[in-house]
């Protein structure tokens, strides 16, 4: 196997493993939108990246977390609807990156590249980023997993018995932030959302537990990376779209069989 | 504040921006005593609750709650997203730590052990509403605090509800503060009602609220026909009488239903 294949592939694998419990927080929250509102300000990171010379993955991550920030305390004035919000912020943010990065106009970004992801073109440094940044991120799901449950079932109920709310809502923001940050590179900012959520929803066939909902879903994101970067080779199609058609592909099985629901 | 009480609210207020909801509160809350909130939509009923849990803080007054106590809560309702895989179990799992055995108890006082395995997504009302009380349960709370209980339940289930909110309160022998929209339908499983419309209208014992003016103001005649459209069903001699009788009166004879029977 030629090496940039098997850094494609480790690269693919570890965001995979990722995603999945993260990407069913996403579902079961209904936070979808805000995914990919947080993934299109990820441009804009990129430009403060090359203006100020910072580390792109720093740039991005802290460009993610300062959004979720605003987003959080704007939700709270109740100015307009969260939905209306968060389209005003993604659109105006990935417009803003857009002409940031034209206005450089010293340094060639590829945009292709950021949009869409270059799986193929992983570095060994990526993979530091992606398996160190990921390996914080499940750690911390691991430890915040029941108050996390807590809150997706009802956050006053959790509030009344004791979970920090507030916190383990914000806790969950910075980690999707973190993971847009570290999937940027394997599908592009705007696909991360698809990697997220369509494993998680075709686990969902498959689970009859919070748990195993998120273990399947990292599971078929593993099985999605594979088929995924096996057609990109056979019939070189682009590698991010390809291993998301082959989520895709997975959801539409999935759903077509007549599985019965266990809970 | 005495120590015998679980809460104590003195001169409440509590405000959203200039729209005053709750108006110079006060009320206590005794351990042993099941207290039952009733008043119209909007009255600031699930406010006040929401102040007693500490969800919300007050505009001015004061809430002061005993060091130690322990709220077992049950909310209106819990929206869980479908795509949750949740199973009863699973779902009382979250609550606390508790045994199996444990869990197995909450679930038998609730009358709901079949459910132990089933998916919450396919409960009936009634039944999520006993599986939420089961898992307040688990908590073993001093202070079970029910926001509208009855919600989503048809008016057998509703009777059947309140029983056994009794019979809890009974067995665990905590406190109840509760929400609901009946008076008559709660009355013989409630020691206090507090009528609230923004400010308490009346309160005290069930049979004494249900005479108030003020009580009669605010529910007037349409609650006295529900009344006798609810007793239409089950005791016939209501229906000969044609009056405005009180569930408590008739209470031992809706109880007897071989009694009932006997004139059908």
């Amino acid at each position: 196997m030629p090496e940039f294949l098997l850094l494609a592939l480790l690269g693919g694998i570890g965001v995979a493993l990722v995603a999945g419990p993260l990407g069913s927080f996403v579902v079961w929250r209904r936070m979808a939108y805000f995914g990919d509102t947080l993934a299109h300000s990820a441009l804009l990171g990129i430009a403060v990246g090359v203006l100020f010379d910072i580390n792109f993955n720093l740039a991005v991550v802290s460009c993610c977390v300062i959004l979720a920030l605003i987003l959080v305390s704007l939700q709270r004035q109740r100015l307009v609807a969260t939905d209306t919000l968060l389209g005003i912020m993604a659109h105006s943010s990935l417009s803003l990156g857009l002409v940031a990065v034209s206005l450089l106009d010293d340094v060639r970004v590829d945009l292709m590249e950021y949009l869409f992801g270059d799986l193929l073109a992983i570095t060994p440094n990526d993979l530091y980023w992606i398996y160190g940044g990921g390996a914080i991120v499940l750690l911390l799901i691991w430890r915040l997993w029941n108050p996390l449950l807590a809150v997706t079932i009802n956050e006053e109920l959790a509030q009344v018995e004791g979970v920090p709310v507030a916190r383990i809502r914000l806790a969950l923001m910075l980690l999707i932030g973190v993971v847009i940050a570290i999937a940027m590179k394997v599908v592009g900012i705007l696909l991360i959302t698809s990697l997220l959520i369509i494993p998680a929803a075709s686990a969902r066939r498959l689970a009859s537990s919070p748990e195993q909902m998120a273990v399947i879903a990292s599971l078929l994101g593993i099985v999605a990376v594979l088929l995924g970067l096996y057609a990109s080779s056979q019939f070189d199609t682009p590698a991010g779209p390809s291993v998301v058609v082959a989520a895709l592909v997975q959801f539409l099985v999935l759903y077509s069989l007549p599985l019965r629901r266990v809970a | 504040m005495s120590p015998d009480n679980l809460v104590e609210i003195t001169g409440l207020n509590i405000s959203f921006s200039e729209n005053s909801v709750i108006e110079n509160v006060s009320m206590v809350l005794k351990p042993g005593q099941i207290t039952t909130l009733i008043g119209p939509n909007g009255a600031g009923k699930t406010t006040l609750v929401k102040a007693v849990l500490g969800l919300l803080s007050p505009t001015s007054g004061e809430i002061k709650r005993s060091p130690t106590l322990r709220i077992g809560y049950m909310p209106q309702k819990l929206h869980i997203d479908t795509t949750f895989p949740l199973t009863v179990e699973r779902f009382l799992k979250t609550a606390a730590f508790a045994s199996v055995a444990d869990r197995q108890q909450a679930l038998e006082s609730v009358r709901a052990e079949n459910l132990l395995k089933q998916s919450v997504h396919s409960l009936s009302g009634g039944e999520m509403q006993r599986v939420m009380l089961a898992r307040a349960l688990l908590r073993k709370p001093e202070l079970l605090v029910l926001d509208e209980p009855a919600q989503g339940v048809d008016i057998n289930g509703q009777v059947e509800l309140y029983s056994l909110i009794a019979s809890i309160r009974d067995k665990y022998n905590c406190s109840v503060l509760m929400i609901s929209h009946d008076l008559h339908l709660v009355m013989a499983a409630t020691d206090q009602v507090i009528c609230l419309n923004h400010h308490i209208c009346c309160s005290g014992h069930p049979e004494q609220v249900s005479s108030d003016p003020s009580y009669m103001e605010l529910f007037g005649v349409p609650g006295a026909e529900n009344l006798a459209l609810y007793s239409h069903h089950h005791n016939h001699q209501h229906n000969e009488h044609g009056d405005i009788v009180p569930l408590s009166q008739s209470e031992s004879e809706d109880a007897d239903h071989s009694h009932c029977g006997g004139h059908h």
